[in-house]
């Protein structure tokens, strides 16, 4: 917006008499006689220098402020897929995770390295998991989403629609390849406390979730996605589904697990136990659990700052470099313009 | 009826004695041939039931209509969906029904319908207006014999091949018509042929001489009934001055030639009625037949925006085959790894086992997806713009003609920005130039010039003249200041003159020592006598009395006569009554004395012809001295002059040089005493001659009267100023200055049109005339072959001369005639001729026919490949404005055929200047502009959904909503643009007027040349990388506001969605030069709609939207501090290196209006005035035509005898 303040102060005053506006005829005939009064921007050297110069003084601190703002962001991230499968499963994970018979559990240890205060952000991250793929993102009915069995136009939810003849709900494939695995979590021998709830947007679970949608049929095929849901919990406060069902834009992802409500120190281990049930393992994704802290710029993300910066001092640059120009090889204003076919020289005589 | 009762009580054979000479036939031995082989057209004339055997001839019915009831819709889609975009569309739309598409039917099938539909009102309303322009034509009345010497009106469409009709004075004629008989004995009729070649004088028509036709009675024609006769002629052509044929009747065999045909469209003038045969019919007539079908015309810009066009589609099969790929090459890799997605299940996107038939598949719904490379709503866009344009141009109070009322009109709105870009205008001479009316304004006796008005050239030059001297004050230097007194004083003491009201027509001589009889005290006084007694005598005009006045009027062959008379009874010779052999004359030869009727005899007349050059009459006056009168053109008369006539020449000869350059029409007069017996003797042979019958007869006669025309004494010399319509010599200056070439195509004969390029400048003392001309025996006798070559070595050496010229002010005009142009526009020397063209300054082609007129534009716009202007204002120009790049009509006096062809009118010619230099010079910049930018918003668009596309596995997924992309174009985008394409201008209208330089940014097309072009496409695809990775980065993965959540696709892509709507709009404020409240609030506008948009479309309930942005921005988005520093940073990066970019180029490279801008933003034009003259008159192109030029070279000539001066006088300081 530097921009348009820059480019538009710079405006030359109307030079055309000004006008008494006489009511709307006045306006008509200026319109018509293509005479209406405007402002003219003539970017002349003072104005190219300044608005430069000025657009980096405003984008150099907030860039620092933004930069500041993600350092002071504390993050923890744990990629456990690997490590959480037994070693007797290492050359082949896919026997691992399809085998329901062996245990899934796992646990990690979580060093935390600065202070990190609450509410700390638990995320599930994936990766090389194309949520935005356009089968996938189709495969889904809000309305059913929202009425629940009474809504039956679940063409959409192909193909995952129907089970043994009967309608899936949440039909389709997003749901069906819900996320399933848990987390707990304990420092040194306390468990800590995870606010599962208000983790989905509200509108979603107020407006687009059916409070009296229950689930039904899921998963009961032989060919199970992901996880199961408590049938007797409306989707409406399924808010992990929720969460699942805002699909990423890229392939890799962040989605919110829970939040932790209370600080946690310096040097604090913090002792993740997770089920490792879901399968990324077939096509080479990879899982991660991030502890993190927000502030008013979200997460550690210190990528807006730099770019405020870098463009702050491109822009301060510029400004000098046509600075420099203008002193070593000033256009006198107004330069009488020489006639070359049409062109004017920049030569003054 | 005053007028014909005293044409028709003279016996015209008497008073055109040569005028059989005129016509000479030079297709003798073609129709020599024709006759052996026999005519293919056979007409049974006025039989009512016509034989079986009779072939079929089509109706009188004109039809110029593109389409007709039924065709319309078929036709006029067809030619909707021949636009590769629109056919796209189309398909696309087709698509949206099926399952390939990555979006709902709407945001296609919508725009496409408004696109279409728009186009399709437009098409059928303006062929409305060609339908009924058509029915008013057929539906006119005239009389057709039914039988029996009865006479029945019936419309011109049921007009048939053979029917006999009754033209009466004043009625256009329905076909083209056989003259059988007229009111007059001899079957003479006088015929205007304004709309065929746009000569005003009137042509004479004469029925077959010897055919004994019925009697015809006063009351009617009662015995035509018998009279059924049989026309063999040849086949339609467009040819207007030829006509080959017989008739037979009684047994009889008549030859007929073109001196019999009454053609189409022209109108029977002087002659009470006439009776005819109809030949040709319908689309046979000649007028139809020289009427050039042209296509709808389109811009160049609108043409080249086509090829960028094809660019896209080139771009769009490109990423859409890497989608493709992409697709193809993920389903046979990756996809049957991804469970999440039931790769086992095929569908209708893909099936695993055959990743090739996917990869097809996915071509076409990526085809579809990346349509929005091409925008749509362009076409639309543009052409409401070009609505508005054009109503601008309507409503212009300068374009407006207070004397006749007529604003300019655009008729057809595709061509605005044409009008930025033209190179060439080739324009008519009568009507358009020129006003028709001739004033007497100076004249030369016995070599003392009389007449102190100066012509409008003269006065024009001296302004220009005065000014500039005036700017050059300041260099003072001694001479110059006394010259510009001295012309200050002329000017200023003809101001004075004009001042006096200009009460009679045709003469605005002024100079006491000749007006109110003071001629009598002047030394010659006897030659001006007699010079005034030559101009009274020596014509071949009728007075006719006005009824309503009672004042005299003369009717005569050309209106340069009329003026002489006008001027001669100013002079106190009124001439007032012609008999069949003589002239009366009310001589008021004193003061005091009462005016005296003289009555010359006429012992004969020569006539005047385009060949001759010249007239004569020989006369007996009242003392019984036998003297012949002649005038003529200055070189023929000096050629024959006697010995002792030649007292005044040098004297006459500088006077002519004058008023040649002055722009005036010269004539030369001279007188001849002759003795009885010398005529006596001659008079028996030319009578002789006269009665004689055989092909020596007219090579006998016109011996013999230029073995009389000889030995004459030079009088003196008149000139009379062709009146050039208001402001035309200064209009054509300034568009020369903005380096417009300028051809005058003219019907007229080449004296007029020499004299015509005089006036307006095109011509000057100093220019070096190329006349390319083939002779008339050339073209009597010899083959077509040898007519060629000679033209084709005239061509070469002129080209020779024009390429090889030493001195830069010494420019060339090329002038050309009509025949000569038939031969130099064939295939394979036009291309000579052209070059040769285009190397002179000016081009004047005379005696061109109408279709000539249309191939000569053919030949520039299709050789040089730079935009024409054609602009006539008569029928004749049709063809040429039809066929130019942009027609134009003067909508004045004559008829609307010109108006009704054209694509803008206006009604004088000089609005032309501000058309061109103002309108089009702001449209041109308004469209490109426009265009660019679509093309930059579009690609923007597009590319960031391909990028996301491929982070999405190419499966064709779209991050943003339907609906945002279908109000894209639509809705969000579009205002801004359009006010963009309304209201932007570069410098303001007195600018563009100041310095008509900045008009040559159109012909030369810096702003739509594919270096502007490349550079805006690479500027959106700069700006889609940006928009996209910075969003992508500062969004994911990590949660992006306060309360921790993460972006889902849906708000990633509303983020990117409102930065494109930011950086799009930003940039079209940056390109803005001119920001009125309306380009503000649209810009403005845009962006809060945006946001509201986002905020209701949320609001609704999930049902009706997808869903995917409820409660998006006053839930999720609105509260993050990062979607509005995002939006933010890439709005500003984006537009950077723009910026940085104009803000070099303006500082550093500025281009013409940039200088203009910033003198005008610091008020230079009123601060400092010299210096605002001085780059004004700097800013101009090289120009050798208009009145600047003149100026120009007078001032090297001045300045030249100056430094002689000074070099001799003073010795050389170093």
């Amino acid at each position: 917006m530097e921009v348009d303040a820059g480019t538009t102060s710079a405006v030359g005053t109307d030079n055309q008499p000004t006008p008494v506006l006489r009511g709307r005829s006045k306006a008509i005939h200026q319109f018509t006689q293509q005479t209406l009064p405007a402002c003219k921007p003539v970017l002349t050297p003072a104005w190219v220098i300044g608005t430069f110069f000025l657009m980096g003084v405003l984008f150099i601190p907030v860039g620092l402020i933004s930069l500041h703002a993600s350092q002071s962001v504390n993050e923890i991230v744990d990629r456990y897929d690997v490590d959480c499968v037994p070693d007797i499963f290492k050359n082949n994970k896919m026997a691992y995770i399809k085998n329901a018979s062996v245990s899934k559990s796992c646990h990690r240890y979580l060093k935390v390295h600065k202070h990190m205060k609450a509410p700390i952000y638990i995320y599930y991250q994936l990766d090389n998991f194309y949520q935005n793929h356009r089968r996938y993102v189709k495969s889904r009915s809000d309305e059913q989403l929202l009425k629940g069995l009474g809504y039956n136009k679940t063409s959409s939810c192909e193909p995952q629609a129907f089970e043994n003849g009967l309608p899936i709900v949440p039909c389709g494939l997003v749901a069906w390849s819900l996320f399933n695995d848990t987390f707990s979590f304990s420092r040194g021998t306390k468990k800590l406390e995870i606010e599962r709830k208000n983790i989905a947007w509200k509108s979603d679970r107020e407006h687009k979730f059916g409070k009296n949608v229950y689930p039904f049929n899921f998963q009961n095929s032989s060919f199970i996605g992901g996880g199961k849901l408590d049938t007797t919990i409306p989707l409406s406060d399924q808010e992990d589904l929720i969460v699942w069902m805002r699909t990423a834009a890229f392939p890799s992802f962040r989605k919110l697990y829970g939040r932790i409500e209370e600080d946690l120190e310096e040097d604090d281990i913090i002792v993740v136990h997770l089920m490792n049930n879901y399968n990324t393992y077939s096509f080479g994704g990879t899982k991660m659990i991030v502890l993190s802290t927000s502030n008013w710029l979200g997460g550690k993300n210190s990528f807006l700052g730099v770019a405020y910066i870098f463009v702050g001092s491109s822009s301060i640059l510029i400004a000098f470099i046509f600075l420099l120009l203008h002193v070593k090889n000033p256009r006198p204003y107004v330069c009488i313009f020489l006639k070359d076919e049409g062109q004017f020289s920049n030569g003054c005589s | 009826m005053a007028k014909g009762g005293i044409r028709a009580k003279l016996r015209r054979s008497s008073l055109y004695t040569l005028a059989n000479i005129r016509s000479k036939p030079s297709y003798k031995k073609e129709e020599a041939a024709g006759e052996l082989s026999g005519y293919p057209r056979v007409i049974h004339v006025n039989q009512p039931v016509v034989p079986e055997t009779a072939p079929i001839f089509c109706s009188n019915y004109v039809s110029t209509t593109k389409y007709t009831f039924f065709n319309f819709l078929p036709i006029a889609l067809f030619e909707q969906f021949n636009r590769v975009a629109n056919f796209y569309f189309l398909v696309a739309a087709g698509l949206t029904f099926t399952d390939y598409a990555p979006f709902d039917w709407p945001s296609q099938v919508v725009p496409l319908a408004l696109v279409v539909g728009f186009s399709l009102a437009k098409e059928l309303y303006e062929d409305l207006q060609r339908y009924w322009q058509d029915k008013a034509a057929n539906r006119r009345d005239t009389a057709v014999h039914v039988g029996n010497g009865v006479f029945k009106t019936k419309q011109w469409h049921e007009v048939c091949v053979g029917d006999i009709v009754n033209v009466k004075k004043d009625e256009f004629f329905p076909a083209d018509l056989l003259l059988l008989q007229s009111s007059y004995e001899d079957g003479m009729s006088y015929v205007e042929t304004m709309n065929l070649d746009g000569e005003t004088n009137l042509k004479v028509k004469r029925a077959l001489q010897n055919l004994s036709l019925p009697v015809v009675n006063d009351d009617g024609a009662s015995h035509f009934g018998n009279f059924q006769p049989m026309i063999r002629c040849e086949n339609p052509n467009p040819n207007l001055y030829t006509f080959m044929g017989n008739l037979e009747y009684d047994g009889r065999i008549y030859p007929l030639d073109p001196a019999q045909l009454l053609l189409r469209e022209s109108k029977l003038k002087n002659t009470e009625y006439i009776y005819g045969a109809v030949v040709f019919t319908g689309n046979d007539t000649k007028v139809m037949q020289n009427t050039t079908q042209s296509g709808s015309k389109r811009s160049k810009i609108e043409l080249q925006m086509d090829k960028i066009i094809y660019l896209l589609f080139g771009l769009l099969i490109l990423i859409s085959i890497v989608s493709a790929a992409g697709f193809g090459l993920s389903v046979r890799n990756t996809v049957p790894i991804w469970w999440y997605l039931r790769p086992d299940v095929a569908g209708e996107d893909f099936d695993v086992n055959d990743f090739f038939v996917s990869a097809l598949r996915h071509l076409v719904t990526a085809l579809m997806l990346y349509g929005y490379l091409v925008p749509i709503s362009l076409y639309v866009s543009i052409e409401a713009v070009k609505i508005l344009q054009a109503s601008f141009i309507n409503s212009d109070l300068h374009l407006y003609d207070d004397v006749t009322g007529t604003p300019a009109k655009a008729r057809t709105s595709n061509l605005n920005e044409q009008l930025g870009q033209v190179d060439t205008i080739l324009s008519d001479k009568t009507g358009t130039l020129t006003c028709n009316q001739m004033d007497f304004l100076k004249c030369s006796i016995a070599g003392c010039p009389y007449g102190k008005r100066l012509s409008e050239v003269e006065l024009a030059a001296a302004k220009q003249m005065a000014a500039q001297m005036e700017s050059h004050d300041s260099d003072s230097s001694h001479g110059s200041v006394s010259s510009s007194a001295s012309l200050q004083a002329i000017t200023i003491s003809n101001n004075g003159n004009t001042e006096k009201k200009e009460s009679i027509k045709g003469f605005s001589f002024q100079d006491d020592r000749l007006q109110n009889r003071n001629w009598l005290n002047e030394p010659n006084s006897e030659f001006i006598l007699l010079f005034f007694r030559i101009l009274a005598v020596c014509h071949s005009a009728i007075p006719e009395i006005n009824e309503k006045t009672g004042e005299l009027t003369y009717e005569a062959e050309s209106p340069d006569e009329g003026a002489f008379l006008v001027a001669a009874r100013e002079f106190g010779f009124h001439f007032i009554k012609r008999t069949q052999n003589s002239v009366v004359i009310r001589e008021t030869l004193s003061m005091n004395q009462e005016p005296v009727e003289k009555e010359y005899n006429i012992l004969t007349l020569l006539d005047f012809t385009s060949k001759r050059k010249r007239m004569s009459v020989i006369i007996r006056d009242e003392t019984g001295q036998l003297l012949m009168f002649c005038k003529g053109a200055d070189t023929i008369i000096f050629d024959r002059l006697a010995s002792n006539g030649k007292m005044f020449l040098e004297a006459t000869t500088k006077n002519l040089n004058e008023y040649g350059d002055a722009g005036l029409r010269t004539l030369a007069l001279a007188y001849k005493k002759l003795d009885e017996n010398e005529y006596s003797n001659w008079n028996e042979k030319f009578h002789n001659a006269q009665i004689a019958s055989g092909p020596d007869r007219e090579d006998m006669l016109e011996e013999l009267s230029d073995a009389m025309e000889r030995g004459l004494t030079l009088v003196g010399a008149t000139a009379v100023e062709d009146k050039l319509q208001k402001g035309v010599p200064q209009c054509i200056d300034r568009l020369a200055l903005a380096g417009l070439k300028i051809w005058v195509l003219t019907g007229d004969k080449m004296e007029t049109a020499i004299n015509i390029g005089f006036s307006c400048s095109l011509l000057r003392q100093g220019m070096k005339q190329i006349c390319i001309v083939v002779s008339a025996e050339m073209l009597a006798q010899d083959a077509k072959d040898v007519i060629k070559v000679n033209i084709l070595s005239q061509i070469t050496a002129a080209l020779q001369t024009v390429k090889g010229k030493k001195d830069p002010h010494a420019p060339f005009a090329l002038i050309i005639d009509g025949k000569t142009l038939t031969y130099a526009l064939e295939d394979d020397i036009k291309f000579q001729f052209l070059n040769l063209a285009i190397n002179c300054a000016s081009v004047i082609c005379c005696r061109v026919s109408p279709k000539q007129k249309a191939l000569v534009v053919r030949l520039v716009k299709e050789a040089t490949g730079r935009t024409t202007l054609g602009i006539g204002d008569g029928a004749n120009d049709v063809g040429m404005i039809k066929e130019a790049d942009i027609g134009i009509g003067i909508s004045g006096v004559e008829g609307m055929q010109a108006v009704m062809a054209s694509d803008f009118a206006i009604a004088q010619f000089r609005f032309l200047e501000r058309l061109l230099i103002v309108h089009g010079h702001w449209c041109y910049k308004r469209i490109s502009k426009m265009i660019c930018y679509f093309f930059y918003k579009n690609i923007t668009l597009a590319l960031t959904l391909f990028y996301f596309e491929a982070q999405a596995g190419f499966s064709g997924q779209m991050h943003y909503d339907d609906w945002y992309m279908l109000l894209y174009n639509v809705f969000l985008t579009s205002c801004p643009v359009l006010a963009l394409g309304v209201l932007e201008k570069d410098v303001n209208a007195e600018i563009c007027l100041q310095f008509p330089a900045l008009y040559q940014q159109g012909p030369k097309n810096l702003f739509f040349d594919w270096y502007r072009i490349i550079g805006w496409l690479s500027n959106g695809v700069y700006a889609s990388l940006v928009i996209y990775l910075v969003n992508m980065r500062i969004f994911s993965p990590e949660s992006f506001r306060k309360g921790g959540q993460t972006a889902d696709m849906y708000v990633i892509g509303t983020a990117m969605f409102t930065s494109i709507i930011w950086v799009v709009n930003v940039q079209i404020f940056l390109i803005s030069h001119y920001l009125t409240r309306v380009q503000l609030h649209t810009i403005w506008g845009s962006i809060v709609v945006w946001y509201l948009i986002v905020y209701i479309y949320g609001t609704l309930p999930v049902s009706w939207s997808a869903g995917n942005i409820y409660h998006q921005l006053p839930e999720v988005l609105g509260p993050a501090q990062k979607f509005y520093l995002s939006t933010i940073l890439v709005t500003l990066l984006c537009n950077m290196p723009y910026l940085v970019h104009i803000s070099y180029q303006r500082c550093y490279n500025p281009e013409d209006h940039h200088v203009l801008q910033e003198m005008k933003n610091l008020k230079k034009d009123v601060t400092d005035k010299k210096m605002w003259k001085r780059e004004q008159s700097k800013a101009r192109q090289e120009t050798e035509i208009g009145l600047s030029a003149r100026v120009d070279a007078k001032m090297r000539y001045m300045k030249g005898k100056m430094t002689r001066r000074y070099s001799t006088l003073a010795p050389r300081s170093p």
